[in-house]
C-alpha cells in the first residue's frame, strides 16, 4: 500500500488512476501438487466400501485451470442410488440409530480431526479440482469444513438442550446434493448435523468436483464410521434425480439453483419427505456515505470476487449512496487492477479458474447481456492464461434496477453498481428481488446497521463485513433463496423430528 | 531414611513392580533382568501457572490406601501456594477467556486425547487408591468422556442461554454470557480423577480460570492430570492443582480477594456455613456439588457452565424510519 500512499499524497484530482505495470511483480509461488494422492479412478462409496458402478460408467473430472484430466469417477445410475439408500436405511436401522449418542459425536470428532490432519491435502485436490485459489481452499475451505464437523459432533449427545420441551427423533435417511462452488465445505456442511442427529446419509457430490467429497470417504472409512452411516456416490442429474425420487429417502438436502430447487419442491409434493433447499442469490452490498470507505471497498471486492464470484450469497449487486459513488467506484477499479488472476495453485492468487466451460459460457453471456442493456463495462487489464477458463473481474456502472445483470444470478466474478439517495430507497432497491439469501450494510453508524438489518429480506445480513460463515451461525434463505438453516443451533432441526 | 522406611516404601510399590515386570515379559524381555532393575518412583509435585513445582513451604504428607500402604509423598501446599496459584489464574484470565469458544473446545478435546492416551497409569493410580480394575477403567473412561462432552459445550452453551430481548423501545438488546473469572475449586473428595474432571471441565470450558485443590486422600490422579493439561495446549494458569488438606486451606480459598467463584463438593454444613460467610467479603459466587453423583448422567450438564458465568445485557439504537422494505 505504499504505493498508494505516495500517489494519493501528489495526487492533482481525487480519481488519479493508479499505475500498476511499474510496480515490482510477484515471483510465483505455486502449492506442491505431490502432497496429494489422486486414483486414476474412483468407484462409489456404498456401504463402508468401494463399489464398482452398476452403470458401469466413468465420466472424467477435470482441471479447470488446464483443462488437464485429473481423474475419472463413476456414474451413479438409479440401481446404484438404491443400493446406496439400501446401505443406509440398513445403517440407519441396524446400527446408527441404536448407538449411544456420546459414541456417534466421538466418530464424528474422529472425522474432524483426521480431516484436520490432511488438511493440506485436501486444500490441493480442492483447487485441483474446482479451480479456486489455494489460499481460499487452505484458509477457508478446508478448515472450515473440518470445524464444521468438530461442532456438530459436540451437539449429538446434547439434543435435549436444543429444543427444551421436546424429544427429537431423527429422520431416517438423507439424500443430499451438494454443489460444485464449496465442494468439500458443502459435504460438510450436508453431512455433519445429518449425522450428527442420527440420520444417515447418500451424498452425491457436484459432476464438476467429485474429487474432495471422495477424499472424504476415505476419511470417513479410515475413521472406521460404521458401514452405510455416510455413502458418497458420484454422477449428474439423473443421479440427483434418482436420489430425490426413491421412495425410502426421508429427507432431501439440496444446495444449487433456485430452478432445480424447485424441481425438487415439486418431485416430492405427494410424498412426505422433508427438505431443505439453499439456492441462489443476488445479494445487495449497501455502501452508505458515511462508511470507512476504504473498508468497505475491501468488503465489496471480497464480496463478490471471493471464489470467482462463485457464491450464492457473493455480493453482486453494489449499491452505493450518490455523494460517495465517484470515490467507491473509483477505488474499486484500482482494486480491480491489483487483483492477481491465474493459476489456482499459486499462493499469490486472488481469482483462480472458473469451475467449467459452461459456467464461463454463462458468466460472458450475462456480460454481453450487461453491456447491450447499456451499463458500463469495466474489467481488469490483467493476462489471463491462455489454457483453462478464465475471466477478467468485472464490474458494470450506470446499471438500472431493472436491467438483468441486477436481477439474475450470474455467478461469476460480475459486480453491478447501482446508487440510491436515501435509506427508503436503497431498501425498497435492495429487497426488490426474488431472492433474498444474503446482504451487507457498510456505514460507521451503529443505530443504522440495526435498522437495515431490521429490514432487509434476507437469512444473512453482513454489516461492515461480508461473506463470514460459522459453524456456530445460522446459514440460509429467505424467499427464492431456498428454506431451512444450515449452520448452528437451528441447522440441527432440519433432521429432527420434535415430538412431545 | 533408616532400613525400615525403605522396606515400606518397596511394599507400597510392590503392586507397581509386578505391574511392570509384567509388561516386560509381555514384550518378550527376559524376566529376570527386569525384576533386577529397580523403579523409578514419580515425585507428585503442585501445579501452578503451567509449572511443576513443590509447595513452597517444604511441607509433605504420605496418604495412605485402605491397606495402610504409603501412596507417595504428596505436597502439603499451603495459604502462599494458593495465593501464589492466584496470581497466575488470574493473569491467564484475558487470555483464556478472550480465545475462541471454538479454540477452547478444542484444546478440552486435546486433554481427552491426552488422557485416553496415559489411561493406563491413571488405572493403576486407580487400583492403588483402594479400586477394582474394572471400577478404575470405568472411572477413567467416564472422565475422557466428560471432557469430550465439555469439549462439545464450549461453543454451544452461550446459543442456550443467550437472548436477544424484544424491548418495547427502539434498541437491539441481548444478553450473553461470560465467564465470572478465578474460581477456587475444592474438588470432590470421594474419588481421585473423575470428581476432579467433572469440576475443572465446565468452568474452564466457560473461559475462566481455577485453582483446584485435590482429593487429600487420594491425590495422585489429581497431580497426574496436571501432566495431561500441560501437554494439552492449555495455556499455564487455567488451571492451577494443589495438593494438601481442605481442613487448612478452604478458609483460604473461599477468603481470597482476587477470587470471583468458589466451588465445594463436601457434605459437611460446618464448612458450608464458613464458605457462606466468608464469600460475602467480595461477595463471591459459591457453588455447592454436594449431592452429585458424578458417575451418572447427573455428574454433567451445562448448567454446571452457567454456575460460573455472569449475564452480560448489551444495549445499543436502532434508527426507527418508517418506510418502504416490510412489505416484501
Amino acid at each position: 500500500m505504499a504505493v498508494t500512499k505516495k500517489k494519493t499524497a501528489t495526487k492533482k484530482s481525487n480519481t488519479i488512476k493508479l499505475k500498476f505495470d511499474t510496480s515490482w511483480t510477484y515471483a510465483p509461488a505455486p502449492e506442491s501438487k505431490s502432497a496429494a494422492t489422486i486414483n486414476k479412478q474412483y468407484d462409489l462409496f456404498i456401504n463402508g466400501e468401494w463399489q464398482k458402478p452398476l452403470s458401469k460408467k466413468y465420466f472424467d473430472t477435470i482441471n479447470p485451470a488446464n483443462e488437464e484430466k485429473l481423474s475419472e469417477v463413476a456414474d451413479a445410475n438409479a440401481a446404484d442410488v438404491d443400493k446406496a439408500v439400501k446401505a443406509a436405511t440398513n445403517a440407519y436401522e441396524k446400527s446408527w440409530k441404536k448407538m449411544p449418542a456420546k459414541e456417534r459425536a466421538k466418530y464424528i470428532f474422529r472425522i474432524a480431526r483426521i480431516m484436520q490432519e490432511k488438511a493440506r491435502e485436501l486444500a490441493i485436490i480442492e483447487s485441483l479440482d474446482g479451480g479456486k485459489p489455494i489460499k481460499e481452499s487452505r484458509d477457508f475451505d478446508v478448515p472450515t469444513a473440518a470445524n464444521h464437523f468438530f461442532y456438530y459432533a459436540g451437539w449429538a449427545d446434547k439434543l435435549e438442550y436444543a429444543f427444551p420441551n421436546r424429544t427429537t427423533e431423527p429422520l431416517g435417511v438423507a439424500a443430499q446434493i451438494i454443489p460444485w462452488n464449496f465442494p468439500l465445505l458443502m459435504a460438510a456442511w450436508k453431512i455433519a448435523p445429518a449425522i450428527a442427529t442420527g440420520n444417515t446419509v447418500v451424498l452425491k457430490s457436484a459432476e464438476t468436483t467429485p474429487l474432495t467429497a471422495l477424499k472424504l470417504a476415505e476419511i470417513i472409512q479410515e475413521a472406521d464410521l460404521p458401514p452405510g452411516v455416510v455413502n458418497i456416490i458420484t454422477g449428474a442429474g439423473a443421479t440427483g434425480a434418482a436420489m430425490v425420487n426413491h421412495p425410502d429417502v426421508n429427507k432431501i438436502a439440496f444446495t444449487g439453483s433456485t430452478d432445480v430447487g424447485k424441481i425438487i419442491q415439486r418431485a416430492i409434493a405427494s410424498t412426505d419427505k422433508k427438505a431443505t433447499l439453499e439456492l441462489g442469490g443476488k445479494a445487495a452490498n449497501i455502501i452508505f456515505e458515511d462508511a470507512a470507505i476504504d473498508q468497505a471497498v475491501e468488503g465489496v471486492i471480497n464480496g463478490i470476487f471471493f471464489n470467482q464470484g462463485h457464491v450464492c450469497c457473493a455480493g453482486s449487486r453494489l449499491y452505493v449512496q450518490e455523494s460517495v459513488a465517484k470515490e467507491v467506484i473509483r477505488k474499486l477499479k484500482d482494486r480491480l487492477e491489483s487483483l492477481i488472476v491465474g493459476d489456482p495453485m499459486d499462493k499469490n492468487t486472488d481469482i483462480g479458474a472458473i469451475n467449467s466451460k459452461s459456467q464461463l459460457d454463462i458468466i460472458n453471456k450475462y456480460i454481453g447481456i450487461g453491456k447491450k442493456e447499456g451499463a458500463e463495462m469495466y474489467q481488469s487489464s490483467c493476462r489471463l492464461p491462455s489454457k483453462g477458463f478464465f475471466c477478467r473481474p468485472t464490474l458494470f456502472t450506470n446499471v438500472a434496477q431493472s436491467n438483468r445483470i441486477a436481477q439474475e444470478e450470474i455467478f461469476g466474478p460480475v459486480l453491478a453498481i447501482l446508487t440510491f439517495r436515501t435509506e427508503d430507497e436503497v431498501i425498497e432497491k435492495a429487497n426488490n428481488s426474488p431472492y433474498g439469501l444474503s446482504a451487507g450494510v457498510w456505514t460507521d453508524k451503529g443505530s443504522k446497521i440495526f435498522n437495515m438489518t431490521k429490514r432487509m429480506k434476507a437469512g444473512v445480513v453482513w454489516a461492515n463485513t461480508f461473506n463470514k460463515f460459522d459453524p456456530t451461525s445460522p446459514f440460509g434463505g429467505y424467499k427464492e433463496s431456498g428454506f431451512g438453516r444450515e449452520g448452528g443451533l437451528h441447522g440441527l432441526l432440519p433432521y429432527l423430528n420434535l415430538k412431545n | 531414611m533408616t532400613i525400615c522406611e525403605i522396606c515400606e516404601l518397596k511394599n507400597n510399590y510392590g503392586k507397581n513392580d509386578k505391574k511392570s515386570s509384567l509388561k516386560v515379559s509381555e514384550n518378550g524381555l527376559e524376566n529376570k533382568t527386569s525384576s533386577k532393575r529397580l523403579e523409578v518412583l514419580k515425585t507428585y509435585k503442585i501445579y501452578i501457572g503451567g509449572q511443576f513445582p513443590r509447595t513452597e513451604s517444604g511441607r509433605y504428607y504420605f496418604p495412605t490406601n485402605a491397606a495402610g500402604k504409603k501412596l507417595a509423598n504428596v505436597c502439603l501446599s499451603s495459604r502462599k501456594d494458593f495465593r501464589d496459584a492466584v496470581v497466575k489464574a488470574r493473569g491467564a484470565v484475558s487470555g483464556w477467556s478472550g480465545r475462541s469458544a471454538f479454540n477452547r473446545s478444542q484444546i478440552l478435546y486435546r486433554m481427552a486425547e491426552m488422557l485416553e492416551g496415559r489411561k493406563a497409569q491413571f488405572i493403576e493410580e486407580l487400583i492403588l487408591q483402594d479400586g477394582t480394575k474394572a471400577k478404575a477403567e470405568k472411572e477413567v473412561n467416564l472422565a475422557i468422556d466428560r471432557l469430550i462432552y465439555y469439549a462439545g459445550w464450549c461453543d454451544k452453551f452461550q446459543q442456550l442461554f443467550s437472548a436477544v430481548n424484544p424491548v418495547a423501545t427502539s434498541h437491539f438488546n441481548f444478553s450473553v454470557p461470560e465467564p465470572t473469572g478465578v474460581v477456587s475449586i475444592i474438588a470432590p473428595q470421594g474419588d481421585s480423577l473423575l470428581g476432579l474432571v467433572s469440576v475443572i471441565a465446565p468452568v474452564i470450558a466457560g473461559g475462566n480460570t481455577c485453582i483446584v485443590l485435590a482429593s487429600e486422600t487420594k491425590p495422585l490422579c489429581g497431580v497426574t492430570f496436571a501432566e495431561v493439561l500441560n501437554s494439552s495446549d492449555l495455556p499455564g494458569g487455567v488451571v492451577n492443582i494443589l495438593t494438601g488438606k481442605p481442613s487448612e486451606l478452604t478458609s483460604w480459598f473461599v477468603d481470597h480477594m482476587d477470587v470471583n467463584a468458589t466451588i465445594y463438593c463436601e457434605k459437611d454444613s460446618e464448612t458450608k456455613k464458613m464458605i457462606r460467610e466468608k464469600s460475602a467479603t467480595n461477595l463471591k459466587r459459591i457453588t455447592f456439588y454436594d449431592k452429585i453423583n458424578w458417575t451418572t448422567e447427573e455428574g454433567q450438564s451445562p448448567y454446571f457452565i452457567m454456575d460460573t458465568q455472569e449475564i452480560k445485557t448489551t444495549w445499543h439504537p436502532v434508527e426507527n424510519i418508517a418506510g418502504a422494505g416490510g412489505g416484501y
